[in-house]
């Protein structure tokens, strides 16, 4: 009776084989692509350390400047900017100026690959049912599949690095931008659409000026979304050595320093506060045409 | 932009049939099968049956009919946004049918404007850019594009309104931005679906009133849409009724009250205030001797030559045409006969 209570598996030295067999042909992917990948990777590369020479060479004032000017120009609202000018002046104060500003340029990047990849990938999938038939269940293993699990491939292609931390963390947070630019543009009034098609339109004008400025609300919620993501990935993308509040957290758990850890955990938590608030006050100011008054 | 010649709609043989089979279905609706018949043993629905309509060039010509007529299909045909089963559709000497999608573009662009039941304005744009969008599409430059759309929104009454948005407008304005950018577009055939149709009765009246006054100086071929008979009636220099996809029956506004086709129309045309649709022309004995009698234009409508004769405590008019030569005459006896049609009894 031992087939009923003990689950049947396969041969273990069948396992360890098949096992044996997918790392040892990756690692042979690895050595003969890994210089490729480096290359194409290299952009990339380039732009992170272009973002974050810009962040820390730039005099203080003129970033804190900066950002509460974009945060008043997305959001008109005093309060928002003053939220944003205020909890920079503190964190700078706490002595974490120099991270925080590793963090930023690091989303930024982040956000602009998600950015231009999602975008267009999003559109596809709202012109194809096949297209979003496939696309769907990737971003499904994407957003589950524990972002560890990805790690490991793309350390072994890239190596540990700035490039391999920002590529785990776009997967990471690329679902939800590809996701609603899909779903803005499918939600495009059909009636609308019909009109543009009557006066001759061209997909690229109907794209350009009815399905894209329509759905533009839904797609900056996805960027929202992209980047509260991709500021949880901090902490894991410090593991394989993206500078910024990551680190500081990490040697504090390993070394049990309580103040560190929550200093450096609410640095990043204002600084999510600040890009989703100016973010969604920006999307709300986006809206403010699209609602019906008149029926 | 080229010649502004309006130019005439053929429709013949017209067939659409929803479903995954529709051109196999076509052979069985033309040896008579009914729609539900074809609903019920094939699944797939009639949309149009047989349309045949030639739409004289610079008219207005309206199809009326009640909603699942077939009637907004229809229209969609004209500039394609729906392919017919089976058909053509000439305009101008081409067959819209057989465009190629780059020929139905430019169709769309150049020959044809549309102005939508439900405005289907871009609600993220201004009313002037919602005008300029046709002459946009086409590539006409900037200047040429605001020139012309500020002039079409002072004709339909919008001057000052160019920066509000869709949202800030009321219905009634909004359709009217979507008159002035059909317009806008200059193209020889104006398609309106339902245009009126979700505006208060007040506001429609007022809408149709601008539009026939527009249509004295732009003298386009319009097809109008409507489920309203008044409507209709109003705009129509001629009228077709289609009844669940077929064509019941067409003339101009005064045959159809007049010698209404079937029982359907009839029942349709009861309701009607013939007083203020029939025309003298049409009851007056024509020929007699107009000696010594008060003329009236032979497009006067019953009621007014009624009020006419009760206020000049006369017999009869003489009705005479734009010219003033004299047609006929006409009594109270046949204005009566025309407001009253005698049943068979």
């Amino acid at each position: 009776m031992e087939w009923l209570t003990k689950f049947p598996t396969m041969d273990t030295g069948a396992l360890r084989d098949l096992r044996k067999g997918i790392d040892e042909s990756f690692r042979g992917f690895t050595r003969a692509w890994g210089d490729t990948f480096e290359w194409f990777f290299e952009p990339l590369r380039v732009f992170l350390i272009q973002a974050e020479r810009l962040m820390l060479n730039t005099p203080w004032p003129i970033v804190l400047l900066v950002i509460g000017l974009i945060a008043w120009f997305a959001s008109r609202s005093w309060k928002i900017t003053a939220f944003a000018v205020v909890s920079l002046i503190a964190i700078g104060w706490f002595g974490m100026w120099e991270d925080t500003m590793r963090t930023i340029s690091m989303i930024f990047v982040c956000t602009v690959v998600a950015i231009a990849v999602g975008i267009p990938v999003g559109i596809l999938m709202a012109r194809s049912n096949r297209m979003q038939a496939v696309v769907n269940p990737v971003l499904d293993v994407m957003q589950t599949m524990p972002s560890f699990v990805y790690l490991i491939p793309v350390v072994m292609l890239l190596g540990i690095g700035r490039v391999p931390g920002v590529i785990a963390v776009v997967i990471y947070a690329i679902p939800p931008i590809i996701r609603l630019t899909n779903l803005g543009i499918r939600m495009v009034d059909k009636d609308v659409l019909e009109a543009a098609d009557a006066f001759g339109s061209s997909s690229w004008q109907k794209l350009k000026n009815v399905q894209m400025p329509l759905a533009l609300p839904t797609i900056m919620a996805g960027i929202n979304q992209t980047i509260m993501m991709a500021l949880a990935m901090v902490v894991i993308a410090a593991m394989i050595g993206v500078q910024g509040l990551g680190q500081p957290v990490l040697q504090a758990i390993n070394n049990q320093y309580f103040s560190i850890g929550m200093f450096n955990g609410f640095a990043i938590v204002c600084i999510a506060i600040i890009f989703d608030r100016v973010s969604q006050a920006y999307g709300r100011r986006l809206q403010k045409h699209l609602e019906i008054v008149h029926g | 932009m080229g010649e502004k010649a309006a130019i005439g709609i053929e429709v013949r043989k017209l067939y659409k049939i929803f479903g995954p089979n529709a051109a196999d279905m076509v052979a069985r609706v033309e040896a008579g099968m009914t729609k539900t018949e074809l609903n019920e043993k094939h699944g797939h629905v009639l949309g149009l049956r047989d349309i045949n309509i030639s739409m004289p060039a610079g008219g207005i010509q309206v199809i009326m009919g009640l909603s699942g007529s077939g009637k907004s299909t229809l229209i969609r045909h004209i500039n394609r946004l729906i392919d017919p089963t089976s058909g053509e559709v000439v305009v101008g000497g081409d067959d819209v049918v057989k465009m190629n999608p780059d020929q139905l573009r430019e169709f769309r662009r150049h020959q044809t404007a549309m102005v939508f039941q439900k405005f289907a304005l871009l609600p993220h744009r201004n009313v002037l850019e919602n005008t300029v969008y046709g002459l946009e599409v086409q590539g006409v430059d900037r200047d040429a594009q605001v020139k012309s759309a500020t002039m079409w929104l002072e004709r339909v009454g919008l001057k000052g309104f160019e920066k509000k948005y869709p949202n800030q407008l009321s219905g009634g304005m909004q359709q009217r931005v979507g008159l002035a950018r059909a317009l806008a577009n200059d193209a020889p055939i104006l398609l309106m679906d339902e245009a009126f149709s979700a505006l208060d009765p007040l506001i429609r009246v007022d809408m149709q009133t601008i539009l026939l006054d527009l249509q004295k100086d732009i003298r386009k071929t319009i097809v109008f849409i409507t489920h309203d008979l008044d409507e209709a009636l109003r705009l129509g220099d001629r009228i077709a009724i289609l009844r669940d996809g077929n064509m019941v029956q067409q003339g101009t506004g005064q045959e159809i009250v007049m010698t209404p086709a079937d029982g359907y129309i009839e029942s349709f045309v009861e309701h009607v205030n013939r007083g203020k649709v029939i025309r003298v022309e049409t009851v007056m004995q024509p020929g007699a001797s107009t000696e010594g009698l008060a003329p009236i234009a032979a497009t006067a409508l019953l009621e007014d030559a009624a009020k006419q004769l009760i206020a000049g405590n006369a017999a009869r008019l003489a009705v005479t045409d734009p010219s003033g030569r004299p047609l006929g005459t006409v009594d109270m006896a046949a204005i009566t006969r025309g407001m009253f049609p005698v049943q068979a009894a």
